[in-house]
């Protein structure tokens, strides 16, 4: 066994491993805390495969922005998961049965499953263009930005309406919120800003 | 090569669309910078927005063209179809302005979220490729999502925002799933490559399956039984303005996608979806005719019955002919026509203490408001399929092209359910004209008139211009079967 599938298995295993923790641990912040390790070892086999690009952006996106959402979340949302997770095993045996129902007819579907000759004989195996003379991230934008050009632009708009809707729908205008007013702050002077009173001894204001 | 691709790179054929976005986000920037003070001048650029984007799809002419590296096209249909589609929220925009004013809940993202829907759409029906088909039908589902919950301080709405949020979530997984499978099978996302792998007759089962799983996701998204739980509790919730555009443009386009997807990426496999096609509508025909009997919120009423229609339009997509799809277009421009002019009622049915959903409160408004009775009328007997009125025209091109197809049992079934679906339609107008008046409506805007009047022209003077708006659905018809 080689370098390459002994790493391979360590992060298969690892990474099923840790997924399987997600939904078994009692505590939820457990449960985040292995889909992080989860992550990272997904994130290693995409490095096995040549994909680095992919792979730091698994780590970027998921573990640093996502994985740190859900940490969030969990923790500030009361949601009792123990509560949740009772009676969790009675849906077992009915779960099982659909679950392998399903995996039949998966069988049956992909068993007809015949790759193109065309990609059969080489051309989908290996990565185009070769890595060894354009990087990974190089590669993806030079085909991003070209050819799937209408793709990307659509797929921004669709986040540009998705960041509309999240402030349409919970943004508030609360009356009398103070706001900071730097250029009023700025513009004070002396006169407006201090007033000079005499106090007579023994009155008060 | 990359060079070379950015020469050839050709953003003519999608100037409508670049012109929408462009203008969706400007408008945004005049929204923020503006707060509250901008939202006439923003409701007015947005429709004048629509309308520029409709003279540069009139621009583009008639021949086909593809770009972005074969994944948008524009050809005869697409044309036909956009106009379509921008005419529905055009309307839609204009219906709401009274709504809004009344109602108070101002908010300039409405028309933003209805331009960038709209944009959805027209990229839906320009997609030659899966991931287009998907980019623009999930543009136009999240900015539906959003609007449909826009009055935010009604649970109703929100309800109904979120009921169409998760349904319409499902139904995107189907559509990807069934998408995977269809790459996985032939290799390609582009239609016209789609359409050449499946060339050769046998087709697999993978394939098939995959098929399906997308004429399901579709299905959703045009409300055809078995998918279209979602349709009565959306249309009720929403706002009315938000109803009237959901009944409208989504489902032209919506139908617009099927036809694209079934006729040019998997026309091989005729005989296999026409079967999926001839079922969802008989189920849809028939459930919508059925189930609308019992309805007393008006809303909730033309729900099932966009569920019905939505079957009777099917029906000329499943002869798989082009006397079917000519018809299918014909359908679709005479129910915008007519869904348009029936919401424009159905908003004008406003008391002093709000919105009047009840159909009763419609008795006897023949003497209150003689001509808006008058127009309802007009508009729920064409809804019914009675001749001279359009209508009738719409059924007659489907159920012909059935018949062509050799559909005899689908054509009789939608015969028929057509008829018990008259019993609602009629029953609206005997309660205005015949049960006790109640209290009259307020007066109701002018723009809620014109679109009430040339929605009552359109239906009663059909028989006069069926004729040149034959000739062009048959133009954008024929795209699909050249060669």
């Amino acid at each position: 066994m080689d370098l390459a599938s002994l790493f391979f298995y360590l992060f298969s295993f690892i990474a099923v491993g840790a997924a399987f923790m997600v939904i078994a641990a009692r505590n939820p912040v457990h449960s985040v805390l292995f889909l992080i390790l989860t992550f990272f070892n997904a994130a290693g086999l995409f490095v096995l495969l040549g994909a680095e690009f992919l792979a730091m952006i698994l780590i970027v996106v998921y573990v640093g922005a996502v994985a740190v959402l859900f940490l969030f979340v969990v923790m500030m949302l009361d949601v009792d998961f123990v509560e949740l997770k009772q009676g969790f095993l009675q849906y077992v045996p009915l779960g099982g049965l659909v679950a392998l129902i399903l995996a039949g007819e998966l069988v049956i579907v992909l068993g007809g499953f015949i790759f193109d000759p065309h990609f059969a004989s080489g051309v989908g195996a290996a990565p185009i263009p070769d890595i060894a003379e354009v990087s990974n991230t190089k590669a993806l934008g030079l085909l991003l930005y070209t050819r799937y050009i209408y793709f990307f632009q659509a797929a921004g708009l669709i986040l540009l309406v998705a960041m509309i809707g999240a402030i349409v729908l919970t943004l508030q205008h609360k009356e009398g919120v103070k706001r900071q007013n730097i250029s009023a702050q700025v513009a004070r002077t002396r006169e407006t800003a201090i007033d000079v009173v005499d106090v007579e001894t023994g009155k008060g204001i | 090569m990359q060079e070379q691709f950015l020469n050839a790179l050709n953003f003519t054929p999608a100037m409508p669309e670049i012109v929408l976005a462009v203008g969706a986000m400007t408008l945004l920037m005049i929204g923020a910078f503006n707060k509250e003070k901008a939202n006439t001048t923003i409701t007015g650029l947005a429709v004048a927005l629509l309308i520029v984007a409709g003279i540069f799809v009139f621009q583009n002419g008639s021949e086909t063209v593809t770009t972005f590296d074969n994944s948008f096209i524009i050809d005869p249909f697409s044309t036909f179809m956009k106009i379509l589609t921008l005419i529905g929220s055009v309307a839609a925009i204009a219906m709401s302005l009274a709504f809004v004013r009344r109602e108070g809940f101002d908010c300039f993202e409405y028309p933003i979220l209805i331009v960038l829907a709209t944009l959805g759409m027209m990229m839906m029906i320009s997609a030659n490729d899966m991931i287009a088909l998907y980019l623009g039908l999930e543009l136009q589902s999240l900015s539906l999502y959003v609007i449909a919950s826009i009055n935010r301080d009604s649970t109703r709405a929100t309800e109904a925002g979120i009921k169409y949020f998760v349904l319409g979530a499902l139904s995107s997984g189907f559509l990807l799933y069934g998408m995977s499978l269809v790459y996985g099978f032939t290799g390609h996302t582009n239609f016209t490559e789609i359409a050449n792998a499946m060339q050769g007759g046998h087709q697999s089962i993978g394939l098939i399956v995959g098929l399906v799983f997308i004429l399901t996701g579709l299905a959703f998204k045009i409300s055809a039984v078995p998918f279209h739980m979602w349709t009565p509790d959306v249309y009720q919730g929403a706002t009315t303005p938000v109803t009237a555009f959901f009944a409208a443009a989504p489902k032209v386009a919506a139908i617009a996608l099927f036809i694209r997807v079934t006729y040019d990426a998997f026309e091989p496999a005729v005989k296999d979806w026409q079967q999926v096609v001839v079922f969802i509508s008989i189920a849809s025909m028939l459930l919508g005719s059925f189930a609308a009997i019992g309805q007393h919120n008006i809303k909730r009423l033309m729900a099932y019955s966009s569920i019905g229609h939505m079957g009777y339009a099917l029906v000329g997509l499943a002869a798989g002919n082009q006397v079917g799809v000519e018809g299918v277009l014909l359908y679709m421009t005479i129910y915008i026509a007519m869904t348009l002019g029936a919401f424009a009622c159905i908003l004008a049915m406003r008391h002093q203490d709000g919105m009047a959903e009840d159909i009763e409160m419609l008795s006897g408004a023949s003497k209150n408001h003689p001509l808006m009775a008058l127009i309802l009328a007009l508009i729920m007997f064409s809804l019914a399929g009675i001749p001279p009125l359009a209508g009738f025209f719409g059924k007659w091109y489907v159920f012909i092209a059935a018949i062509e197809a050799n559909l005899y049992a689908l054509a009789i079934i939608g015969v028929l359910s057509s008829v018990v679906g008259a019993y609602y339609y009629l029953r609206i107008v005997k309660i205005m004209y015949f049960d006790e008046p109640r209290e009259s409506f307020e007066p109701m805007p002018t723009e809620l008139k014109v679109i009430m009047g040339l929605s009552g022209l359109f239906v009663l003077g059909f028989i006069g211009f069926a004729g040149p708006i034959g000739q062009v659905a048959k133009a954008a018809a024929r795209t699909f079967f050249i060669g």
